[in-house]
């Protein structure tokens, strides 16, 4: 670091701050907004000082939006408690399932094997609405449609071959001599699995439980067909805002800051893995 | 002879299908005797490492049986074949000390923890890694890591010990040090090892037998005196010894009462019929070609003999080495002198019909080995 010079110092903390800049500017204006109301929000031109007010959060809190029209009511928290409830529940079953899987794949070759992983894989190519139009009827027949379950289930399309594939590469870049030497130790193969490939794979684990989770989260058109109000997360809970009096700006940038807190309070915690666990192998050396 | 260690009877080993993929051992059956130490030797890809691997259980055997102390293991699972192993690759377990790596070992065999420091230390002591027990695999250097991994298999108690290329990141001198001591400890152990190498020098030092391996097939299981004085074949003559034995094709002709052996470049090694043995000369006169075979030690300059033409000449400090152009091909002969040989200087040769090997011509089976028949 001590050979750049001056002029280098300040080009990168231009850099640094344009880059910033383009990439906070939504979520801070989204930050300021939800405090405004509508009227001040849609006021040209846009000013930066205004009086805050909470009545946004009141009113997605509380669950009653005051609107021109009249009083309406909505389920915000109903659908924040889905979101967190759907996307840790599907991160849940998705590790539980993957994790295992991914070790089969990385470490027993059998046949058939690279085919299966690819078909894991291609759940991913097809555009979520073409599938959902079968998914639907096959839901309802099997009485699975607007039901937790049913709902966790196909959000493994989403989590699935996200954690397959990419804790998989981890565990392929474990030297498989490693597990060996616990082996020969006199431990049996689940111990091995246990104790030495799943930490050593841990921060790869953790990559992409995150990104999976937020995956997850962020889905929207799975939860619109398959889901009714109750069971809605917050990503399709806020087309509750478009109302017959107007777009409810605050309310919506309320929820915004309410539905991406958890998201980015996990991604800012475990930054340190993400960013390590996804341009890292797991063992060096 | 002692008791069987262990026991590899026509193990043979595919990768892919049985009978269709890669055959990468062949047909190999040996024993190995309890407190005996073992080198498997052989260039890369001759099967010793899949051999290793399949008495470890980390790969099946695709037909055949391995038994370790007189039990069937070759079904078993590795945590139940009781043996210890050094990788090649050290393997070491990236978030332990060097000392945990070590003790980690024993752990299943749930020593007290007195015990367990002292075997490190002595183990830690033997391999010179005493001032690095505290510190992680991925901050010592790649000789460390494998003395560590190398005290990680030796410090078990085991029924066999096997070690993967266990000194290959050494350097020299400590490599000779460590040499002796590891054999030292497993001597006085009682342990019995199986040592893959492909350092012949290695290989001699430490084992009491040689197994020389070439495409999947045992060529030679023997003492290494007797691997280097009795090659079963022109592989394992050719590749035991350092230089290598010299090689040639020669015709078998028989004029004026002596026995020729006709050389490319019409040169001749002619030899009286009474220098061969009975059985030898008879062996020699019911074949047309041979191939024979002589040690670098065992050519001798003379002034009558065959002609040859010096291409090279090395000094390496406490040998001469002379190649020569000779018969079409090149002779390495070695002289314990200094010796000052131009470049394109004729010298003479002569071989002793003592130290010929000679070798069947289709098959490089050995026939004989100086008076006597393979």
């Amino acid at each position: 670091m001590e050979h750049t010079s001056l002029l280098e110092r300040i080009l990168r903390g231009v850099a640094l701050t344009l880059v910033v800049i383009f990439f906070m500017f939504p979520i801070a204006w989204i930050f300021m907004m939800s405090f405004q109301t509508n009227e001040t929000i849609l006021r040209i031109p846009p000013q930066l000082i205004f009086e805050p007010t909470l009545a946004n959060y009141t009113a997605l809190i509380t669950g009653k939006l005051v609107t021109a029209a009249g009083t309406l009511d909505i389920a915000f928290m109903r659908n924040l408690w889905n979101s967190v409830f759907l996307s840790v529940t599907s991160v849940a079953v998705s590790l539980l399932l993957g994790v295992p899987a991914a070790y089969a794949f990385a470490r027993h070759k059998f046949r058939g094997s690279e085919d299966i992983a690819f078909t894991l894989l291609s759940f991913k190519f097809a555009p979520a609405l073409l599938v959902l139009l079968p998914l639907t009827l096959y839901f309802q027949k099997l009485g699975l449609a607007n039901t937790y379950i049913g709902l966790i289930w196909v959000y493994q399309l989403i989590c699935l071959p996200l954690i397959l594939w990419i804790v998989r590469g981890y565990f392929e870049d474990i030297p498989a001599d490693i597990e060996y030497a616990y082996r020969i130790g006199g431990h049996s193969w689940f111990a091995t699995f246990r104790k030495i490939a799943l930490p050593l794979a841990g921060p790869g684990i953790a990559a992409a439980g995150l990104l999976a989770f937020i995956f997850a989260w962020n889905n929207f058109v799975f939860a619109l067909v398959l889901a009714s109000a109750d069971k809605q997360p917050v990503t399709v809970g806020a087309l509750a805002f478009i109302t017959s009096s107007g777009i409810q700006y605050g309310q919506i940038s309320a929820a915004i800051v309410l539905s991406i807190t958890p998201t980015l309070a996990l991604a800012l915690y475990a930054q340190r893995y993400l960013v390590e666990g996804l341009s890292l192998g797991a063992v060096k050396g | 002879m002692s008791p069987s260690a262990l026991t590899i009877s026509g193990v043979d080993k595919f990768y892919g299908p049985i009978d269709r993929g890669v055959h990468a051992v062949k047909d190999l059956t040996m024993e190995i005797g309890k407190g005996e130490i073992v080198a498997l030797l052989g260039s890369s890809g001759c099967g010793k490492t899949s051999t290793l691997r399949m008495i470890a259980g980390f790969e099946e055997v695709s037909r055949g049986a391995i038994s370790v102390g007189g039990r069937q293991v070759h079904t078993l699972p590795p945590v139940r074949r009781n043996v210890a192993m050094a990788f090649e690759g050290y393997s070491l377990y990236p978030p332990l000390t060097v000392r945990e790596n070590m003790a980690f070992a024993l752990k299943a065999a749930r020593l007290p923890k007195s015990e367990v420091d002292a075997k490190v230390a002595s183990i830690a002591k033997l391999l010179e890694i005493e001032d690095i027990l505290e510190r992680y695999p991925s901050s010592i250097s790649g000789g460390q890591q494998q003395r560590a991994s190398l005290g990680r298999a030796l410090i078990r108690e085991a029924d066999l010990h096997l070690l993967d290329e266990p000194m290959g990141q050494l350097e020299p001198q400590l490599r000779a040090v460590l040499r002796g001591r590891i054999k030292h400890f497993i001597k006085e152990r009682g342990l019995t090892a199986i040592l893959v190498t492909h350092d012949q020098t290695e290989a001699n030092a430490l084992a009491d037998r040689i197994a020389v391996m070439e495409g999947g097939v045992l060529q030679q299981f023997d003492t290494s005196d007797r691997i280097k004085e009795r090659p079963a074949n022109l592989f394992t003559g050719t590749f035991v010894g350092e230089p290598p034995m010299n090689v040639f094709e020669a015709y078998v002709g028989v004029a004026a009462g002596r026995i020729n052996l006709r050389l490319p470049d019409g040169l001749s090694l002619d030899y009286d019929k009474d220098a061969f043995s009975a059985p030898v000369r008879d062996q020699l006169l019911s074949r047309e070609r041979v191939v024979i075979g002589i040690r670098p030690y065992a050519v001798r300059r003379s002034k009558e003999g065959v002609p040859a033409r010096v291409s090279a000449n090395q000094w390496l400090g406490d040998q001469t080495h002379i190649a020569a152009d000779f018969a079409g091909g090149s002779l390495v002969l070695v002289e314990h002198d200094r010796t000052r040989l131009d470049l394109g200087a004729p010298i003479n040769v002569s071989i002793d019909p003592k130290n010929l090997h000679v070798f069947d011509q289709a098959s490089g089976k050995a026939i004989s080995h100086g008076m006597e028949l393979a």
